[in-house]
């Protein structure tokens, strides 16, 4: 590799009250077709610190297929993906709650090979947050593959229940606690 | 090589930001923090693929006026025309291409087309405020609009946001992920912005368009060049990041 010095990043700012103007899409949350088979609605609030619903979030995810398949050029399986699996989601919260219609992924390595357990990975903005948190979800109903995930197990033990998600009548809910006793673990990518 | 190995050794991850590049999320100058930053401190992920993948979007996404918000409706819109271009680049300098940027902004005198923006300033039926773009193969993108003028909000007595754009951009990963907003220069309301002056000081000029004589039309528009820096990749020992074919 040649030399070379490198650029800072631009910084971050918030999203400000007005997001959805630029943010909303009706696909947003779409990360599946509608109909797909075995697709759940992954729903929930972000609460604030004094645990009041924040309205003016946005939640985004991204996750791979339900084979661990990404929809992106560096998955060499990507290809092989059916047409319509995007992948992401984007949510906002006016309604209290966000919702994105998915399916549980699959299962795929960490560096070093370990397997995880099946996971999203979730960004929240929002007015007062000056940058993105970043979050994982997991699945309460896969216990065995999350006790061996190499993530979840970094995550102090009384810690770990803020990032799984609870069964529910049309999938599951997660919340995302921003601040409060039951903060959320966020992490630094 | 097993495609498992592959997809676990390939590609390189993405450098971490150092500190004093984007401001703390506990900010108290901006009041809204105060109840929406997180008081533990947040944990190392380490990047697996679904870190260094992300979404790849835009295509079927952009309509053919997404990027001239000066032509979205039967009439002009009111204002200053202006161009606002530029580059978005990682950390090594290398173009992002192909990849969504979206805008925001308020109008010529500070008013968003949004329910809960409902300052007494009037709205203008020409002008949305919304733009979507997708950059070139040299990662430029370039948008016709009208400068946003400066806007109250409550944050303290007679706070006032400069003007500026809202920007959010994706990259090529998960990692890249970036919202931010960019400034125009010389704003005098730069000073009594605590989210403009959130940013650690040294870092605050990158959020500051320049005035680009260049790119200024005669009797036409202004040009501002704007240029955003995504996250780079740590080096990898062989060459196999390559993926573009
Ligand atoms: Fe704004």
């Amino acid at each position: 590799m040649t030399t070379s010095s490198t650029l800072p990043s631009t910084p971050s700012q918030t999203v400000g009250p007005y997001l959805h103007i630029g943010l909303t899409w009706q696909d947003g949350p779409f990360v599946v077709p509608e109909g797909t088979p075995s697709s759940v609605w992954l729903r929930g609030r972000v609460l604030d610190g004094a645990g009041e619903p924040i309205t003016d979030a946005l939640v985004e995810t991204w996750q791979c297929d339900e084979h661990g398949r990404f929809a992106h050029p560096e998955d060499p399986r990507s290809a092989e993906i059916d047409s319509g699996f995007r992948g992401f989601g984007r949510s906002d919260t006016r309604s209290g709650e966000y919702g994105i219609l998915t399916v549980v992924p699959g299962r795929v390595p960490d560096r070093t090979g370990v397997p995880q357990a099946p996971h999203v990975d979730v960004s929240v903005f929002a007015r007062g947050m000056l940058h993105r948190v970043v979050t994982r979800v997991y699945f309460a109903d896969r216990p065995e593959a999350n006790a061996a995930d190499p993530v979840l197990s970094t995550v102090p033990r009384d810690r770990r229940q803020t990032l799984l998600a609870r069964p529910s009548a049309d999938g599951y809910t997660f919340d995302v606690h921003v601040q409060g006793e039951y903060e959320t673990v966020f992490f630094d990518v | 090589m097993s495609a498992r190995e592959q997809r676990t050794r390939a590609s390189p991850p993405y450098r971490p930001d150092p500190d004093g590049t984007h401001p703390p999320l506990d900010s108290p100058g901006y009041r809204s923090t105060a109840l929406r930053h997180p008081v533990r401190r947040p944990l190392t992920l380490p990047q697996s693929v679904t870190e260094i993948t992300g979404p790849v979007l835009g295509e079927g996404r952009i309509g053919e006026r997404d990027n001239d918000l000066t032509v979205q409706h039967p009439g002009e819109p009111i204002g200053q025309r202006i161009v606002v271009h530029g580059r978005v680049l990682d950390g090594d300098g290398r173009a992002v291409p192909n990849s969504l940027v979206e805008i925001w902004q308020a109008n010529a005198g500070g008013r968003y087309r949004h329910d809960a923006d409902v300052w007494p300033c009037p709205l203008d039926p020409n002008f949305d405020g919304v733009g979507r773009t997708l950059t070139d193969e040299h990662g430029r993108y370039e948008f016709t609009t009208i400068k946003p003028g400066a806007y109250p909000w409550k944050n303290h007595h007679n706070a006032w946001r400069p003007a500026h754009i809202h920007f959010s951009l994706f990259g090529r990963s998960f990692t890249q992920r970036l919202v931010t907003q960019m400034y125009f220069p010389d704003d005098p309301l730069f000073d009594q912005d605590p989210i403009f002056n959130s940013v650690p000081e040294a870092a605050r000029s990158r959020l500051v368009s320049r005035f680009d004589m260049n790119r200024t039309t005669d009797h036409w528009a202004l040009g501002f060049e704007f240029d955003i820096v995504l996250r780079g990749r740590e080096a990898t020992p062989f060459e196999d990041d390559d993926h573009d074919h």
